[in-house]
C-alpha cells in the first residue's frame, strides 16, 4: 500500500528534509481501525440500503426480491408516506426561515454594547444543549387542551381559538415547528454571532463617518461579510430539520391521523414497527438525497454568493 | 460609537422580556414538577403552595432513570473515546504522510461527512442483529463512531497539518518509540480537537434519541431520553411525575452547560465552522 521512497519526484525537497531529520514513516496501519469502521458503517452500510429501496425485503427473509420502483410508487400513493415527505419539505424550509431570522436578530441585538449580553446569549442558547425529545413534553403540555396556551387566549378573550393544538389536523405540524425553533435559534445566534465578531469594527465606522444610515451599513457591510456564517448556518439548520423526529414522536407521535408524519418517523414506523425493510429504505433514500441534494443546492448557491463579495 | 444610551437601555429590557418568554417553559417544567398530584391537576399554572419533592423519587425508580443515567454515560463515554483515539490516530498518519494514498484516504472521510447516515441505517440494523449486536452498548456505540468518524478525522487532519515536526523528531532522537511519541508528544498537542470533538459529538451523542430509540428500546441498556419516552408512555398526563422525569434527563447537560460555557460554545462552533 505505501508508496515507495524516491519513486515520485513530488515535493523532493520535502522528502529529503525528512530523511535528514531522520523520523521514519509514520505507518499505515493506524489508519485501519477508523477507516474500516466508516467503509463499512457509512459506504458499505449505504450501497447496501440503496439496494434494498428497490427491493421488497421485510428484514428476516434471505432472499429480497427486486421490485423496480414499486416502493416509491407506494411511497406517492400512501397517504401517509406522500403526507410525511410533503410535511418534511414544509417543515424544514419554514423552519431554516424562522431560526435563521430569529438567531441573526438576537446576533445583531447582543452582539456589542449591551452590559449583559453574555447573561443573555447564554440564555438563549441553553436550549440548545437540552434533549430535544424531553423539552418536546413540556411543549406538549403548553398546547394541550387545558394547557396555558389556551389559558391565555381565553384570559386575553380569544377563546374562539383555543384547540387541542397537538390534536389538530391543521396545527399538529406548526407545534413542532414552534419547538424546532425554540431550540435552535440559539444555535443559530451563536454561529451568527461568531461571524459578526469577525468583522472589522473600522469598517463599519468608516462607513459611519462618510455619513451611511444604519440600515445602509447594514445591507452593504454586514450582511455581505456575513456570507460563511449564513452559509455554515442555513445549512446545519436544513440536515437538522430534514431528520426532524424527537419532537415528532414526542408532541404529535405523527398524528392525528398522520397529519404530522415526517420521512424520519415514517422511516421507524416503516421499518422498526411493520417490518418493511425494503419500504422504509426507499424512505430513507429519498431522505437522503432529500438532505444531499438541498444541501449541496444551498451551498452551491451561498459559497457563489460568498464569491461575489 | 458604541455609547450607551437610553435606546441601548431599551433594547436591553427588550430582551431580557424576550428572554423570560424563552424562559416560560421552564419555568413551567420546574414549578409543576415540584407539585403534589391534586395541585398539579387543578392549578397547574400557579406557583407551587408546597414543595413535592416524592415526584423525583417516583420518576427515579419507576423510571429506571439510575440505570438510564448510567447508560446514557457509557454510551457516550464509549463513543467519545474511540472516536478521538482512533480518530486523531488516523488523522496523524493522514497528515504526516504525502502523496496520492494519503489525499484519497482524507477525501473519503470528508465525503463521508457530508453522506446523510440514514440510507446506511437499515442495513446496519439487519447486520448488527445477525451479529447479536442490536440492543448491547457495543452496537449503538459502533454506529454512532461509524457516523462521527469522519468528523473526527477531518477536524484532527486539519489541525495536525499545521503541526511543527519538531517535537516529534526531539522525542525521536531521545529514542521514544513511535506509538509513545504520537501518544506523549503529539496528542497533548491535538487538544484543542480532541476539546471539540468530546464536546459536540459527546453533546450530540448524549441527547441522541432517534438510534437508541431504534437499537436499545425493550432493553434495560436505554439511555435517558429513551427512557424518558417510556416513562411517559406509562405516566402520559401525570405532568408533575413527567416533568420529574424531564429535569432528570436535562440536568446533567445543562450542569455541564452552566459549567463549562466558553468551551462549550466555542467547541460548537468549533465543530461547526468546518
Amino acid at each position: 500500500m505505501s508508496v515507495p521512497a524516491g519513486s515520485t519526484n513530488a515535493r523532493p525537497a520535502a522528502r529529503r528534509r525528512r530523511r535528514r531529520s531522520g523520523l521514519p514513516q509514520v505507518p499505515w496501519v493506524w489508519v485501519l481501525p477508523a477507516l474500516v469502521l466508516v467503509l463499512l458503517l457509512r459506504y458499505v452500510a449505504t450501497a447496501a440500503g440503496g439496494w434494498y429501496a428497490f427491493t421488497d425485503w421485510n428484514g428476516i427473509s434471505r432472499e429480497a426480491q427486486f421490485i423496480g420502483l414499486d416502493n416509491f410508487r407506494e411511497i406517492l400513493d400512501n397517504p401517509a408516506s406522500r403526507g410525511a415527505l410533503e410535511n418534511t419539505i414544509v417543515l424544514a424550509v419554514t423552519f431554516v426561515v424562522a431560526a435563521n431570522v430569529i438567531g441573526l436578530l438576537l446576533a445583531l441585538a447582543l452582539h456589542r454594547t449591551l452590559k449583559t449580553r453574555i447573561l443573555l446569549r447564554a440564555l438563549f442558547f441553553a436550549p440548545v444543549v437540552m434533549s430535544s425529545l424531553a423539552v418536546s413534553y413540556i411543549w406538549q403540555f403548553i398546547f394541550s387542551y387545558t394547557g396555558p396556551l389556551n389559558r391565555f387566549l381565553d384570559a386575553v378573550g380569544l377563546d374562539s381559538w383555543q384547540r387541542a393544538w397537538t390534536g389538530d389536523p391543521t396545527w399538529a405540524l406548526w407545534t413542532i415547528f414552534v419547538v424546532l425553533v425554540w431550540q435552535f435559534a440559539g444555535l443559530a445566534m451563536v454561529m451568527y454571532l461568531s461571524g459578526l465578531a469577525g468583522i472589522p469594527e473600522e469598517l463599519d465606522e468608516a462607513a459611519a463617518v462618510d455619513g451611511a444610515s444604519t440600515l445602509r451599513r447594514f445591507r452593504t457591510i454586514t450582511l455581505p461579510l456575513l456570507a460563511p456564517a449564513f452559509t455554515v448556518s442555513v445549512t446545519l439548520s436544513l440536515v437538522y430539520g430534514l431528520g426532524v423526529f424527537d419532537q415528532v414522536l414526542a408532541l404529535t407521535g405523527g398524528g392525528p391521523v398522520d397529519a404530522s408524519e415526517t420521512l424520519a418517523t415514517q422511516i421507524y414506523k416503516q421499518t422498526f414497527a411493520f417490518g418493511r425493510y425494503g419500504y422504509g429504505a426507499a424512505l430513507s433514500l429519498i431522505l437522503t438525497v432529500l438532505i444531499t441534494a438541498m444541501a449541496l443546492a444551498q451551498l452551491a448557491v451561498l459559497r457563489y454568493r460568498e464569491r461575489r463579495i | 460609537m458604541h455609547r450607551y444610551t437610553w435606546r441601548t437601555l431599551i433594547r436591553e429590557l427588550a430582551l431580557f422580556a424576550l428572554a423570560a418568554l424563552w424562559w416560560i417553559p421552564l419555568y413551567f417544567l420546574v414549578t409543576i414538577a415540584l407539585k403534589p398530584d391534586l395541585e398539579a391537576l387543578a392549578s397547574p399554572l400557579s406557583f407551587p403552595s408546597q414543595i413535592e419533592l416524592g415526584n423525583f423519587g417516583t420518576a427515579w425508580t419507576e423510571g429506571s432513570l439510575g440505570r438510564a443515567l448510567a447508560n446514557s454515560v457509557i454510551l457516550t463515554v464509549g463513543t467519545v473515546v474511540l472516536l478521538v483515539a482512533l480518530g486523531s490516530l488516523c488523522a496523524y498518519t493522514i497528515a504526516r504522510r504525502a502523496g496520492a494514498m494519503s489525499t484519497t484516504l482524507y477525501l473519503l472521510f470528508v465525503i463521508g461527512i457530508i453522506l446523510p447516515f440514514q440510507l446506511g441505517l437499515v442495513p446496519t440494523y439487519a447486520a448488527l442483529r445477525e451479529l447479536g449486536l442490536v440492543g448491547t452498548y457495543l452496537g449503538l456505540i459502533l454506529f454512532y463512531t461509524g457516523v462521527w468518524m469522519p468528523f473526527s478525522v477531518f477536524l484532527y487532519t486539519g489541525f495536525a497539518r499545521a503541526l511543527p515536526r519538531d517535537y516529534e523528531e526531539a522525542a525521536r532522537v531521545d529514542g521514544a518509540s513511535q506509538l509513545r511519541i504520537f501518544w506523549r508528544v503529539v496528542f497533548p498537542l491535538l487538544r484543542p480537537v480532541t476539546g471539540t470533538v468530546a464536546i459536540f459529538t459527546g453533546l450530540i451523542i448524549w441527547n441522541d434519541f432517534f438510534l437508541a430509540l431504534i437499537f436499545l428500546s425493550g432493553t434495560d441498556n436505554t439511555p435517558l431520553p429513551v427512557a424518558v419516552y417510556s416513562f411517559v408512555a406509562e405516566f402520559a398526563s401525570r405532568w408533575n411525575l413527567v416533568f420529574a422525569a424531564v429535569i432528570v434527563a436535562l440536568l446533567p447537560a445543562l450542569c455541564f452547560f452552566v459549567v463549562a460555557q466558553r468551551q462549550l460554545i466555542r467547541g460548537f462552533t468549533g465543530g461547526i465552522k468546518t
